[in-house]
C-alpha cells in the first residue's frame, strides 16, 4: 500500500512538527496581533501601517465555550462517509487576547471539556481527498 | 434627537416554503402595503429595495425588479444588502432620502426564497472570504455560533436547556396567532427538549430554519401624512452602527476575533451598541418600550438580546424569562408575533418584518397577540460582517 500524502489544508497559517503554532502578523508599529494574517493595512483604527512582522501565535489557550455537531454542513465543508460528529471549540489566547475557533482533536469528547480548560494546538486530518490526507489546526486538552 | 418619518402602510407575504419566484411573494407585500396606506403606485415616488443574494441578479437589483413588476413609473430606486440587516439599511435610505426633502412617500421592500438546510455559502472557491473558509476549515456552521452563545449563557449565569426550550415553547404560543407566521404548532417543553441536538445544547426545534416570505413598509414625511389625514406610527430612530474595534466577542463569520492586547475591548459590545444607538437617537429608553422583536435565530439568542437591548441586566434574562414578563400579558412582551421560532429567517425581508409587527402593534391591530396598550417598541437584529439594526417605532 502506498502511504498517503499530506498536505495543508490552506498554505502558511499553521506550523507542523511536534509542537506547531498558528502563524498570525503583528502590526510593526501599534503592535496589534492579527489571525488570519494581515499583512496589508492595520485595522486598529489608530494606526496607519502597511508593515507586519509574521509571528507564531501562543499555542495554548483557555475554552471560551464549545460546541458538539451532530449534522453534516454544506459544502465547501469536505467529510468522509459516515459523518461523524465533531466539537468546535471558541478558544482564548491569553497574550493576544483573542478568541480563536477551531475543531477539537478527534477522539476528544465533549463531557470532558469545561469553559476555561486548558488546551493546546496540534495539526491533524480534516479530510482525504485524491490519496492526500488535508490537515488542518484543532485544539486538544493539554498535557500537563 | 433624529426627525420622525411616518409609516403610512405595511405589509406581508406569509413565510413558508412556497416554492414560487421572489418577485412575487414581495409584490403581495407591496401591494398590502399600498392598499393599507390607501395609495396607489403611481404615488410612490422611490422603491428602496433590500436585495437578496440567493435569486440572481433579480435580487441583486431588488429595487428596480420590484418598480418594474410593479410597472415601470420613472420612480427612482436603491438596493440595499447588508445580511439579515438589508431591511433596516433599506429602511434607513427611504429615511435619509425623506429627511433631506428629496422625496416624500418611498416603498421599501425584501423577499427572498430561500434553500433547504444550512444556510451555505455561494458556489465557488474563495480562500479570502472567511465565510467559505469557516465552512472549509472546519465546518461551522450559522448554528456553531449560536451554540457557542448558548454555552457561554449556561456556564457564566446558570442557563439550563429547559430555560431554551421555554423561549420557543413561548414564541411558538405568541406565533399561533400569527397569519403571516410559517409554523402554526404549540410545543411542550418536553417536546422542545426531545427533538434532535443540532449544535450541542441547541436543538432543531430551538434553531431557527430558512423561509420563502416578503415585507414592505411604506414610509413618509410627517408632513406628507398630514395631508392624508391620518395620525401614523412614527420611525424615532434607525441604528444601522457597524462594530468598534476591537471586536472581541466572536461574530458571524468570523472565526478568530480582533485582538484586545493593545487596544482594550470597548465598553460596550457590539449586539449592544446597536440598541443604544437607537435609544440615543429616539431620545427614549428601555423603559419606554412596550415590546421588543429582536433576533431569535436560536432559542437561546433571545436570551442575549433582552439584554442587549437594555430590557434587564446581563445575567438577567433567564430571571425576566421565568417570571413571564417576556411573555404577552407580561412586563415587556418580547417577539410577540412569534419571532424567527415561527417564521423562520427570508434574510431581506426579515428586518422590514420586525417593523411591520410593531406597526400593527401600535395600531392595535395585532389581533390574538396584541399587547395591551402599546406605545413604543424596539427591534433588533445582526447582520453578517458587522451590520446593527434596530429600528424603533412609537405611536
Amino acid at each position: 500500500m502506498s502511504e498517503s500524502k499530506i498536505a495543508p489544508s490552506i498554505e502558511g497559517w499553521y506550523t507542523c512538527g511536534e509542537s506547531p503554532h498558528l502563524i498570525g502578523t503583528r502590526c510593526k508599529r501599534c503592535s496589534s496581533y492579527f489571525f488570519p494574517k494581515q499583512e496589508v493595512f492595520c485595522r486598529n483604527p489608530g494606526c496607519r501601517s502597511t508593515e507586519f512582522d509574521e509571528i507564531e501565535l501562543s499555542r495554548k489557550g483557555k475554552i471560551w465555550s464549545y460546541t458538539e455537531h451532530f449534522y453534516a454542513p454544506p459544502e465547501p465543508y469536505i467529510f468522509s462517509e459516515p459523518f461523524e460528529p465533531y466539537i468546535i471549540a471558541a478558544v482564548e489566547l491569553e497574550e493576544e487576547k483573542m478568541i480563536i475557533l477551531g475543531q477539537m482533536a478527534q477522539g476528544v469528547l465533549s463531557q470532558d471539556l469545561t469553559t476555561g480548560l486548558e488546551v493546546e494546538l496540534v495539526v491533524e486530518k480534516l479530510y482525504e481527498q485524491d490519496g492526500t490526507d488535508y490537515t488542518v489546526w484543532k485544539w486538544k486538552p493539554a498535557e500537563n | 434627537m433624529a426627525k420622525e418619518v411616518a409609516i403610512l402602510g405595511v405589509g406581508m407575504h406569509p413565510w413558508g416554503k412556497w416554492g414560487k419566484n421572489f418577485v412575487e411573494y414581495g409584490l403581495k407585500a407591496c401591494n398590502d402595503a399600498l392598499d393599507d396606506a390607501g395609495l396607489a403606485w403611481k404615488d410612490i415616488e422611490v422603491v428602496a429595495g433590500a436585495e437578496t443574494v440567493r435569486n440572481g441578479y433579480a435580487g441583486y437589483v431588488a429595487g428596480a425588479t420590484f418598480a418594474e413588476a410593479l410597472g415601470w413609473s420613472g420612480a427612482r430606486v436603491s438596493t440595499s444588502y447588508a445580511a439579515c440587516a438589508s431591511g433596516a439599511q433599506a429602511i434607513n435610505n427611504a429615511r435619509a432620502m425623506i429627511l433631506a426633502d428629496m422625496a416624500d412617500v418611498i416603498l421599501v421592500v425584501g423577499a427572498d426564497t430561500t434553500p433547504k438546510g444550512f444556510l451555505a455559502p455561494n458556489a465557488g472557491e474563495r480562500w479570502t472570504d472567511p465565510d467559505w473558509l469557516r465552512f472549509r476549515l472546519m465546518g461551522c456552521t450559522n448554528p456553531t455560533y449560536f451554540a457557542l452563545y448558548a454555552r457561554r449563557r449556561m456556564d457564566l449565569y446558570g442557563a439550563t436547556e429547559a430555560d431554551f426550550a421555554a423561549v420557543k415553547v413561548k414564541n411558538a404560543r405568541h406565533g399561533m396567532a400569527n397569519p403571516n407566521a410559517r409554523y402554526h404548532k404549540e410545543f411542550t417543553q418536553e417536546q422542545v427538549l426531545n427533538s434532535p441536538m443540532v449544535a450541542d445544547p441547541l436543538r432543531l426545534l430551538e434553531i431557527c430554519a430558512t423561509s420563502d416570505g416578503a415585507a414592505a413598509v411604506i414610509v413618509s414625511s410627517m408632513e406628507y401624512a398630514r395631508k392624508m389625514n391620518v395620525d401614523p406610527i412614527k420611525i424615532r430612530a434607525v441604528s444601522t452602527v457597524t462594530p468598534v474595534y476591537p471586536q472581541s466577542t466572536i461574530e458571524m463569520p468570523y472565526f478568530s476575533t480582533d485582538s484586545a492586547a493593545v487596544v482594550p475591548a470597548p465598553m460596550m459590545e457590539f449586539k449592544e451598541s446597536i440598541a443604544h444607538a437607537a435609544y440615543e437617537e429616539a431620545g427614549l429608553g428601555p423603559e419606554d418600550m412596550s415590546l421588543a422583536e429582536v433576533y431569535d435565530l436560536s432559542s437561546a439568542l433571545e436570551l442575549d438580546w433582552c439584554e442587549n437591548v437594555g430590557l434587564c441586566k446581563k445575567g438577567d434574562a433567564e430571571k425576566l424569562l421565568r417570571d413571564g414578563e417576556t411573555t404577552l400579558g407580561g412586563r415587556i412582551p418580547v417577539n410577540p408575533s412569534g419571532g424567527l421560532a415561527c417564521f423562520g429567517e427570508a434574510v431581506p425581508a426579515q428586518a422590514l418584518a420586525q417593523v411591520c409587527e410593531l406597526t400593527w402593534q401600535l395600531r392595535g391591530q395585532a389581533g390574538g397577540r396584541q399587547v395591551e396598550g402599546a406605545k413604543a417598541g424596539i427591534t433588533a437584529n445582526l447582520g453578517l460582517f458587522g451590520h446593527g439594526s434596530s429600528v424603533i417605532c412609537s405611536i
